[in-house]
């Protein structure tokens, strides 16, 4: 039988941060379930409902912005017919009984949250309720069939129950294997949405992020790191930190010095008087200039193949135009806005740990394999994330790591602090990538042959500590040109890949493959239009027949965004499509080009995700994504010379601003189709529709990002 | 012992007088609704109001707030009810909220001096404080509204 879990819920921590106990091994329980006064009906890990008429959802995936605190409460609500803000909402913390429907991990990525957790939230809503109307028709010895739920109530004859008059004894009854769901038309949330359920506690203050957890002995760290990758501690002084009030000790761990203190200033104060002699390594051979030519000249030939059609070679000698170009893209930093940080408290049998994090499951093992405990040893509390982007997804479980390690060398609770200085020079970024292109049209200026390389770290041979050894083909570097409508339709093509390895960590970063392969494909198609004077989007929709829903969202963006608008003088646009996550959106971006300077006054996006559970929250998305991928193509780059990064903080690695950020417009396709993302899918397309749009001011194509390193001027 | 008032409540210190005020308000008055994003006034992050001014409080010595009076986002309202933190909520402002606080203590004295900004006005308020998850369009948006709520609350 499914035996139900043990939730033990209600308790806050004394900074009165929201944590969730991780559930017990359900067999573990048996006993326990038998003979303790549970109190709490919890048919599942994602749900609770107190005698006092609590209701608890536990989120299995975690809270970085994207709005899913709202989305799976809604799940649930919509299918145990309560009103939303009724619930409470909680992280789970790490257990296997979170684990990702399909990746088979406990994480949160992919912009897999909405879908993969559609059917089973639902199903926990729905478990819940079946059994309730069971405990309500035997208890009013009515008929099941003839008992219904109305707003957190179940009607049974003359009698109205609540869920928690209900739940002990629902406690009591089998969990059902299979429990039908509502009607789409019952829905009260599901597909029109709800305001953010973490608005209010984000408006004043009392949200807690891993960098606000602090109890009493609670001591701060700050870490002195190599200055290049792969270096390590030679010799250290510690004598002038130690002597800086507040400091309480100096430790050695694997990745640098860690200095402890009563609080941050101290122990950045203590980190500023260490005197180290570093061993800097293999690392110092790393600068950008010969690490481009090297790469340049690398995917200047054939790679491994990724995919093929037709034979590209011949196809070339047929082509009566031939287009060249190769892209270079740098490495880039994730810069979430909370730098990171990790607290751990460790006594004799168990590990605590707050930490905002994407991988809950993999911190837990990292922890537990760094102190020789078992994973049920340690256990992980997940505030609110302040960003993420994938830096909190590392599989390598870096900053967890390090906090783990400080802990246990001083055998105090310690919160570990980065700066954002820390945060961006500590690696796992996006990696830096060259394609290599060239394209043969034939009269019409339709491509038919493609030969196209790509150089770049292999963002899955850095996982391979969680997901194995990498494959030969990393689909996380080629995916967007891999699997490309437009490759689709040509018959001559070749995509191959060059791995390379450097001992710069690299990461997923906020739509992945998408930050560098939509550049390449949604120019180049751009100037493939441009070359035969048609118009972007009608070249587009020749390309696109037999791809209906990258059709849905072409279409709807040109129409909604009026393509054909008059723009006001100085004001041009471009247009870019892409599909990721299962999603596919089309962007529309005006720009103009003023003394060199480029300004996105406006961006039209439409996406076709199928059902848009929650349509705002898919819109915030959009706008996020939007922001995100003009950060990223107009300034985002990190260097390297001799193998110190160049960059440091917001002042050398921008973000956009305020004045900078552009009006808006997001419309959703409205779809029967598969459910797609949504939290990463406008990255793709914003960079290159900017660029398009760039070109149309300007004539001149981006070949290299960011674009602020290209010299600009208006078309005259 | 510095002395300092914080959210109209009287605290002493004892810290290093070049302490920022920022880790003093965190670290040793735990108020953690301030926020630590760059460290070096770049982001807004930890923007604090000084005698009712916006002021980076990381960058700003705790000597500097000795005997006078310092608000952060805890004090900004006492039911989170502020016109900002109203519209904020109303136009599902945050995404991951990290930035939110500085954001709401910007916008807040933008606000007061300017009760009806244009989008320039909020242009030149709000600049110097980043958003990594680009909620600026609906930063903006709630700038507006709460502003329109002022003035209906004005009216009534
Ligand atoms: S933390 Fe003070 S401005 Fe960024
Ligand atoms: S809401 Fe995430 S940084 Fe602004």
């Amino acid at each position: 039988m499914n035996r139900r879990n043990f939730i033990q819920s209600g308790a806050l921590l004394s900074g009165g941060l929201l944590i969730s106990f991780t559930i017990p091994k359900a067999n573990k329980l048996a006993a326990l379930a038998d003979t303790a006064d549970l109190n709490v009906f919890a048919p599942n890990a994602f749900l609770n409902i107190g005698t006092d008429n609590s209701i608890s959802v536990y989120l299995s995936h975690v809270e970085m912005g994207q709005g899913i605190w709202t989305t799976l409460p809604m799940l649930i609500a919509d299918e145990l017919d309560v009103d939303l803000k009724k619930i409470n909402i909680k992280h789970g913390g790490a257990d296997k009984a979170f684990n990702h429907v399909i990746y088979g991990a406990q994480i949160t990525g992919g912009s897999s949250t909405t879908w993969s957790e559609f059917d089973r939230y639902r199903n926990a809503g729905a478990t819940a309720r079946t059994l309730l109307l069971q405990t309500a028709a035997t208890r009013s010895g009515t008929a099941v069939e003839s008992c219904k739920t109305e707003d957190g109530f179940v009607i049974a004859g003359s009698k109205r129950y609540t869920y928690g008059e209900l739940a002990n004894d629902a406690a009591k009854l089998p969990v059902p294997a299979k429990v039908p769901l509502r009607l789409s038309t019952d829905w009260r949330y599901i597909g029109k949405g709800s305001k953010r359920m973490d608005a209010r506690v984000k408006t004043d203050g009392t949200a807690k992020f891993g960098m606000d957890i602090q109890f009493p002995g609670l001591l701060t760290a700050v870490v002195a790191h190599a200055p290049v990758f792969g270096g390590k501690v030679k010799s250290f002084d510690a004598g002038k930190a130690k002597v800086i009030p507040g400091v309480r000790e100096v430790v050695q761990i694997p990745t640098g010095v860690a200095v402890i203190a009563d609080h941050f200033w101290a122990a950045q104060q203590g980190r500023k008087a260490l005197q180290i002699t570093w061993d800097h390594g293999a690392g110092v051979q790393l600068n950008t200039g010969t690490q481009t030519a090297a790469y340049r000249k690398l995917a200047a030939s054939d790679g491994l193949l990724v995919q093929k059609k037709g034979d590209v070679k011949t196809a070339f000698t047929k082509a009566v135009k031939t287009i060249s170009a190769e892209y270079v893209f740098p490495y880039l930093a994730h810069a979430p806005m909370e730098p990171l940080n990790c607290t751990v408290k460790i006594e004799n049998n168990s590990c605590e740990i707050w930490t905002g994090t994407q991988l809950p499951g993999g911190e837990q093992a990292a922890a537990a394999k760094i102190l020789g405990f078992k994973p049920e040893q340690v256990k992980v509390n997940i505030p609110f994330l302040g960003g993420g982007f994938g830096r909190r997804a590392t599989p390598a479980c870096d900053f967890v790591s390090e906090a783990v390690h400080i802990a246990k060398a001083s055998g105090r609770p310690v919160k570990m602090v980065w700066t954002r200085e820390d945060d961006m020079k500590s690696g796992f970024y996006r990696p830096f990538y060259v394609h290599n292109v060239k394209i043969g049209v034939d009269k019409d200026g339709l491509p038919i042959a493609w030969n196209h390389n790509i150089a770049g770290q292999s963002i899955m041979a850095d996982a391979a500590i969680l997901f194995g050894p990498p494959p030969a083909i990393d689909d996380t570097t080629v995916e967007g040109v891999k699997g490309s409508p437009y490759l689709d339709e040509i018959p001559n093509h070749f995509v191959g890949l060059h791995t390379t390895k450097e001992v710069v960590p690299v990461l997923w970063y906020r739509s992945v493959g998408g930050t560098h392969t939509a550049f390449v494909m949604e120019t180049l198609i751009d100037q493939l239009a441009h070359n035969v004077s048609i118009d972007p989007v009608e070249y587009r929709r020749g390309l696109f027949k037999n791809h209906s829903r990258h059709l849905a969202a072409l279409n709807l963006v040109a129409e909604k965004g009026n393509w054909n608008r008059t723009l006001l003088p100085g004001r041009f646009k471009g247009m870019a499509v892409h599909e990721a996550f299962g999603s596919v959106v089309a962007i529309i971006a005006e720009v103009s080009v003023d003394k060199g300077v480029t300004k996105v006054h406006q961006v039209d996006c439409a996406i076709e995700c199928g059902l848009a559970v929650n349509p705002d929250g898919v819109k915030a998305q959009m706008e996020s994504g939007i922001i995100f991928s003009i950060s990223m193509a107009m300034y985002g780059e990190l260097t390297f010379v001799n193998g110190e990064l160049q960059q440091n903080n917001f002042y050398d690695y921008r973000i956009t601003r305020m004045h900078e950020a552009p009006r808006i417009n997001v419309y959703i396709v409205d779809s029967k189709e598969k459910m797609g993302g949504a939290g990463e899918c406008a990255v793709p397309p914003t960079a290159p529709a900017v660029a398009n749009a760039i070109f149309a001011a300007t004539g001149k194509r981006i070949y290299n990002l960011p674009i602020v390193n290209n010299r600009l001027e208006k078309q005259a | 012992m510095i002395a300092i008032t914080i959210n109209g409540k009287q605290r002493e210190v004892a810290a290093d007088p070049d302490m920022p005020l920022l880790w003093v308000i965190r670290d040793l008055l735990g108020l953690t609704g301030t926020k630590f994003g760059c460290g070096v006034a770049q982001c807004g992050a930890c923007t604090v109001h000084l005698n009712g001014e916006a002021v980076r409080s990381c960058v700003t010595k705790v000597s500097r707030a000795a005997g006078q009076q310092v608000t952060t986002i805890e004090g900004l309202s006492k039911l989170n009810d502020h016109a900002l933190q109203i519209a904020w909520a109303e136009l599902d402002v945050p995404q991951c909220g990290y930035c939110q606080s500085g954001q709401l203590m910007s916008a807040a004295v933008l606000l007061r001096e300017n009760p009806n900004p244009t989008d320039q006005d909020i242009d030149d308020a709000m600049s110097g404080n980043i958003c990594r998850c680009g909620t600026y369009p609906r930063i903006r948006l709630a700038i507006h509204k709460a502003a329109e709520l002022q003035r209906e609350g004005a009216k009534s």
